[in-house]
C-alpha cells in the first residue's frame, strides 16, 4: 500500500477551501496551517501564466525527518504516511530543519505537527478533508498500489511533476500539469 | 520574470516568513560542546602517552571546568526543546540514522566520565580534600587505577562529540549551507583549537602554554583550510549552495564572517602565539580569548545563516 495525492495544478482556482477544511477537521491552532496554496506567475503582462500548487507534506518515500528524528516520534504509518507521536515528541526541531518543503512547524503545545493525509478519515473510508471540500475537484488520493485508484487512474493519462525531486526524498505528492 | 505568494497566507510561527527553529540555544552547546570534548581529548591523550606531570594543567587541571560547560551546554539544549517534559524521549531509544540521538547518547557517556575525571583529580585543586566516606575513597581508588582505561574511552567518546557538533548541522540536505561534510571536521577542529585555548589560560608552565600554542598553531592552518575548502565545494555544486555560499561571500554575514571568525578568531591568535613562542611577551588571554571568541562565532553564524537558505523551487 502506497498512499499518494495528486493535485490538479490546471483546475485549481486558488480558493483556499482545502486549507480551511482542514484547519476545521484537524482542530488546527489559530493562525496555523497544514497546507497551504501557492500561485507562481511567470512571464510579463500581456504574456502571463499562472501556477496554482495546494502543497503539504508530500508523505516523501524517504523522509529525512523520519531520519533525523532522535526519539522515533517521527514514523512511517499505514501505506507510507508520515505521521508524528505527539507524546514521543521533544520539540528539538531537528525535523523541521530536515524538510526541504518547509511542510512541518512546531505545534503551540509544543511538539511537532503535520499533515497527516487525514488518516483517521481515510481509516473509515473516506477522502482526506482537503480532497473532499475542493469545490473543483481537483485533488485525487488512493493508493498507488491499486492500478484502480482515483489517483492511479489520473497519473496513467496525465503529465505530473513533483516538487524538487533532487533533494532525494522521493515525494508522493504528485501535482498534474 | 517569476513571482511566487502563497494565496492561502502562511504564517506558522517560526517558519514563516523566515525559518527560525534554532536560536541561540543550539549554537552555544555545540560551542560548550565543542571546546569540553576538546579539553577531554588532551587530557585523554597526554594522560595515555604518559606525560601527566608535563602537561600538568591539560590532564589535571582544565578538566576540571568540563563537568560545568556540559551542564550548562545540556541546560541550553533543554531551553531549546519545545516539548520540554518529553526529553526523556531520548533515551528510551537508539536511533542510529540520527544525529541528535548519538549527540544524546554520546552525552550521555561523556558527562559522567567527565564528571569521574574531576573527582580522580580533585586533589590538584583541593589538596585538603577529604571524601569523608570510607566507600568513596574505594571508588576514587579504584576508579585511579582504572585511568588508562578510563581515559581511552574518554578520547574516543570525546571525538565523537567533537565530530557530532558538527553533523548535527550537515546532516540537513534541507539547508544547503549546512549540507556539507566538512563541518564535522572543522568544528571538531574549532572545538580542539578552544580547548587548547582553555588550557593555555590553565597552564602556569612555559613549556606547557608553548606546547600548546603550537598545537593551536597546526589546528587553525588546518582550520583554515577547511574553510577554504568548504567555499570551493559550494563554489563548485548547485546553484543551491553557490547561493548558500555568497552569504558568506558577498551577502549579508560576510563581514562577520570573516572579521569575527577568520581575523579575529583565526588569524590574529596565529600570529600573536607565533610571536610568543618568538619569546614577545604576550598577556596569553589574548589569544585564548580571541580563539574562544571565533570558535563561538562560527557556530553562532553558522547556525542563524544556514536557517536563512533553502531549497529553490
Ligand atoms: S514533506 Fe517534509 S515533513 Fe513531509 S515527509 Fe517529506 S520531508 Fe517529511
Ligand atoms: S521535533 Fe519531535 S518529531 Fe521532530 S525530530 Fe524532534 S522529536 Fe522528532
Amino acid at each position: 500500500m502506497r498512499y499518494a495525492m495528486a493535485v490538479d495544478t490546471k483546475k485549481c482556482v486558488g480558493c483556499s477551501d482545502c486549507v480551511v477544511a482542514c484547519q476545521t477537521e484537524n482542530n488546527v491552532p489559530i493562525g496555523y496551517c497544514r497546507d497551504w496554496v501557492v500561485e507562481i506567475t511567470d512571464g510579463t503582462y500581456p504574456q502571463l501564466e499562472i501556477e496554482l500548487r495546494s502543497e503539504r507534506c508530500n508523505q516523501c518515500d524517504n523522509s529525512p525527518c523520519v531520519r533525523c528524528c532522535p526519539t522515533g516520534a517521527s514514523h512511517y504509518s499505514d501505506g507510507g504516511i508520515v505521521l508524528v507521536t505527539a507524546n514521543k515528541c521533544i520539540g528539538c526541531g531537528a525535523c523541521i530543519q530536515s524538510c526541504p518543503y518547509d511542510a512541518r512547524y512546531s505545534h503551540p503545545d509544543g511538539h511537532v505537527d503535520k499533515c497527516t493525509f487525514c488518516i483517521h478519515r481515510i481509516k473509515k473510508g473516506l477522502e482526506p478533508a482537503c480532497v473532499s471540500a475542493c469545490p473543483t475537484k481537483c485533488m485525487y488520493f488512493g493508493d498507488l498500489d491499486n492500478p484502480k485508484s482515483p489517483v492511479s487512474e489520473i497519473l496513467k493519462v496525465r503529465k505530473y511533476k513533483t516538487l524538487i525531486p533532487e533533494a532525494g526524498t522521493d515525494p508522493q505528492l504528485y501535482f498534474l500539469i | 520574470m517569476r513571482e511566487e505568494i502563497i494565496v492561502s497566507g502562511r504564517n506558522n510561527y517560526l517558519i514563516d516568513p523566515h525559518l527560525h527553529i534554532w536560536h541561540w540555544q543550539i549554537p552555544l552547546y555545540l560551542f560548550l560542546g565543542g571546546m569540553a570534548a576538546g579539553i577531554l581529548f588532551f587530557a585523554a591523550y597526554f594522560t595515555l602517552r604518559g606525560k601527566e606531570d608535563k602537561y600538568h594543567a591539560a590532564t589535571k587541571i582544565a578538566p576540571h571546568i568540563v563537568p560545568i560547560l556540559l551542564v550548562i551546554g545540556l541546560f541550553a539544549l533543554l531551553l531549546d526543546l519545545k516539548h520540554k517534559l518529553y526529553f526523556w524521549r531520548l533515551y528510551t531509544t537508539i536511533r542510529l540514522e540520527s544525529p541528535m540521538s548519538w549527540g544524546a547518547w554520546v552525552l550521555m557517556l561523556v558527562t559522567p566520565l567527565s564528571f569521574i575525571w574531576s573527582a580522580i583529580h580533585i586533589k590538584e585543586i583541593f589538596p585538603k580534600w577529604d571524601w569523608k566516606f570510607d566507600i568513596l575513597k574505594d571508588i576514587e581508588a579504584f576508579l585511579t587505577k582504572q585511568k588508562k582505561a578510563i581515559a581511552w574511552v574518554m578520547g574516543i567518546s570525546s571525538i565523537i562529540l567533537g565530530v557530532y557538533t558538527g553533523i548535527l548541522f550537515s546532516a540537513f540536505n534541507a539547508r544547503p549551507l549546512w549540507n556539507t561534510s566538512i563541518l564535522g571536521p572543522l568544528f571538531l577542529a574549532s572545538g580542539l583549537s578552544a580547548g587548547a585555548a582553555v588550557i593555555m589560560l590553565f597552564s602556569k608552565k612555559h613549556k606547557e602554554r608553548n606546547m600548546f600554542a603550537k598545537i593551536d598553531i597546526g589546528i587553525i592552518v588546518v582550520e583554515l583550510f577547511l574553510i577554504i575548502h568548504m567555499f570551493m565545494g559550494f563554489l563548485a555544486s548547485t546553484q543551491v549552495q553557490i547561493n548558500a555560499a555568497e552569504l558568506f561571500l558577498g551577502g549579508p554575514w560576510t563581514a562577520p564572517f570573516w572579521i569575527f571568525v577568520v581575523i579575529l578568531g583565526m588569524i590574529v591568535p596565529v600570529i600573536l602565539e607565533v610571536l610568543e613562542l618568538k619569546k614577545f611577551k604576550i598577556p596569553v588571554v589574548i589569544p585564548a580569548g580571541l580563539v574562544l571568541f571565533g570558535s563561538l562565532m562560527l557556530r553562532f553564524l553558522i547556525a542563524s545563516a544556514g536557517q536563512e537558505r533553502r531549497w529553490l523551487y
